[in-house]
């Protein structure tokens, strides 16, 4: 196997603050194959949110390249980021970013609408993907009127209604309890597996490690290390499933 | 590395998809909406009352009818005293940046909306039109609102002060006395509120909006309100 989704080339990413220079990322080289489940860990404040921005072309980075499905990403058009984001990636984040003046079936369907994909269309798959994610039931509700992981699934099935290729999530977990988190955990885990969905997800939810292929470590915006899954398991059961 | 199908331009919205998601954002934040909205009806209702008010003393002058009270001794021989010019310009001043402070606002609490919108595909164009729909209808309807309780004001104040001849010589439609300046007429006041107000709410909202759809998403994100 050697197809490359996601490819970083000594990617640099400095905050200007007045005039001190922050380095939130010093040079990331990563590679990673379709279909992966991929977690980014590291302390707060390493960069694992920066990345998981550049990668999802949330933000540019200040020195060096992107590359996803062998595409350079700054030689992409307006026209063509904007539909990168709209049909390739799937956002998750720590704290849902649900609009909140649409409903849950409202916020599957927005990026539907942005892709041009007709009324009935749209309503059909946001139903489908919303009885997926477990909420038939709460289609219609607003997401004040749903718990944290209620949002976080409605949040997913947003994220999946372009069919992306890739699943982007920050945290997903940082806002739920354990219970809940696991939930959620072995929801994105069944896209990956059942869908072939490559996930990248930073996170300090050791849950997170034993259905991870790869995890990446960040220091300082520093790669540290990168461990694979048989690497892992041995860990896991030395931290005997520790919550946040 | 395998080069998969290069990626393709985003569409634009159609026109009634985008009036439906504004209209919609309109109707779930109503309580929102209308607190952004009473500020432009406020600044309009001051302006217009103040307008009309000196449209009202001047038609009575022209008709030869003296105020009960004597407030008209810097009066020009035109008829628009500078204490006058003075109270409208303030006026139009406190509108002009009550209603610009009100649509800031109402956008920078949205920062996190927009980045979010641009997470799912939205191009920084319709994020534009999206406020400019919004803030015209919400600069409209309030403008109108306003129009009308400051024309309310200005009667009632004229009532006071000239009693029941303010209706024979009332100004509804322009006109231009022999001696005096062109006189506008308060139809034509209500109806340049309305404008001023819908006009003001849209530069005051779709300028931050189009600063915000600029950014990347990742930075409007990190907006906390
Ligand atoms: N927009 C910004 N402006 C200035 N500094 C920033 C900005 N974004 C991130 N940083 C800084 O960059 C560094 C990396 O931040 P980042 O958010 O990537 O960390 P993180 O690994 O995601 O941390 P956490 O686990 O707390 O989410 C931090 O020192 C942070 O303060
Ligand atoms: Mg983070």
């Amino acid at each position: 196997m050697n197809d490359i989704v996601v490819k970083t080339e000594d990617v640099v990413k400095e905050y200007r603050m007045g005039s001190n220079i922050l380095r939130a990322l010093d040079g990331i080289n990563i590679e990673i194959e379709r279909g992966e489940y991929i977690s980014l860990m590291g302390p707060s404040g390493s960069g694992k949110s920066t990345l998981f921005n550049m990668i999802g072309a949330l933000d540019r980075p200040t020195e060096g390249q992107v590359y996803i499905d062998g595409q350079n990403m700054s030689q992409l058009s307006q026209r063509q980021i904007a539909a990168f984001r709209c049909h390739r990636v799937g956002y998750i984040f720590q704290s849902y970013n649900l609009l909140h003046v649409r409903s849950a079936h409202g916020n599957v369907t927005l990026p539907m609408i942005f892709a041009g994909i007709s009324e009935k269309e749209r309503n059909q798959k946001a139903e489908k993907l919303l009885d997926m994610v477990g909420l038939g039931d709460r289609m219609y509700h607003l997401p004040d009127e749903l718990s944290g992981g209620q949002r976080q699934r409605v949040a997913i099935a947003r994220a999946l209604a372009n069919d992306p290729s890739i699943v982007l999530a920050d945290e997903p977990t940082a806002n739920l309890d354990t219970i809940t988190g696991r939930e959620i955990i072995d929801l994105i885990k069944r896209l990956n597996t059942e869908q072939g969905v490559t996930v990248i997800s930073a996170t300090h939810d050791l849950k997170m490690l034993d259905v991870s292929d790869r995890i990446v470590d960040i220091r300082d915006g520093l790669v540290e290390r990168i461990r694979n899954r048989d690497e892992i398991e041995i860990e896991v059961g030395e931290v005997g499933g520790e919550g946040e | 590395m395998q080069q998969r199908t290069p990626i393709e331009e985003q569409i634009d919205l159609p026109f009634v998809e985008s009036l439906r998601i504004s209209f919609q954002s309109l109707k779930i934040r109503f309580g929102r909406s209308i607190i952004t909205t009473a500020g432009i009806t406020l600044g309009i209702a001051f302006l217009v009352s103040v307008w009309t008010n000196n449209e009202i003393g001047v038609a009575l002058q022209e008709s030869g009818r003296q105020t009960t009270i004597n407030t008209f001794e810097e009066t020009t021989e035109q008829g628009i005293s500078t204490k006058d010019i003075w109270l409208i310009v303030m006026s139009l001043i406190v509108c002009v940046v009550g209603i610009a402070n009100s649509m800031l606002m109402a956008v920078t609490e949205r920062f996190r909306e927009i980045g979010t919108m641009k997470c799912l595909g939205a191009l920084d164009g319709f994020v534009v039109r999206l406020f400019l729909l919004e803030s015209g209808f919400q600069g409209f309807s309030g403008a109108l609102i306003g129009a009308l309780i400051g024309t309310l004001g200005a009667v009632l104040l004229g009532l006071k002060d000239y009693g029941l001849d303010l209706f024979f010589y009332f100004p509804l439609l322009p006109a231009q006395p022999e001696n005096g300046p062109m006189q506008l007429g308060v139809i034509i006041v209500i109806l340049l509120g309305c404008i001023l107000g819908m006009i003001l709410a849209v530069i005051g909202s779709s300028f931050p909006a189009w600063r915000a759809a600029k950014l990347p998403p990742a930075e409007a994100m990190r907006t906390e309100v």
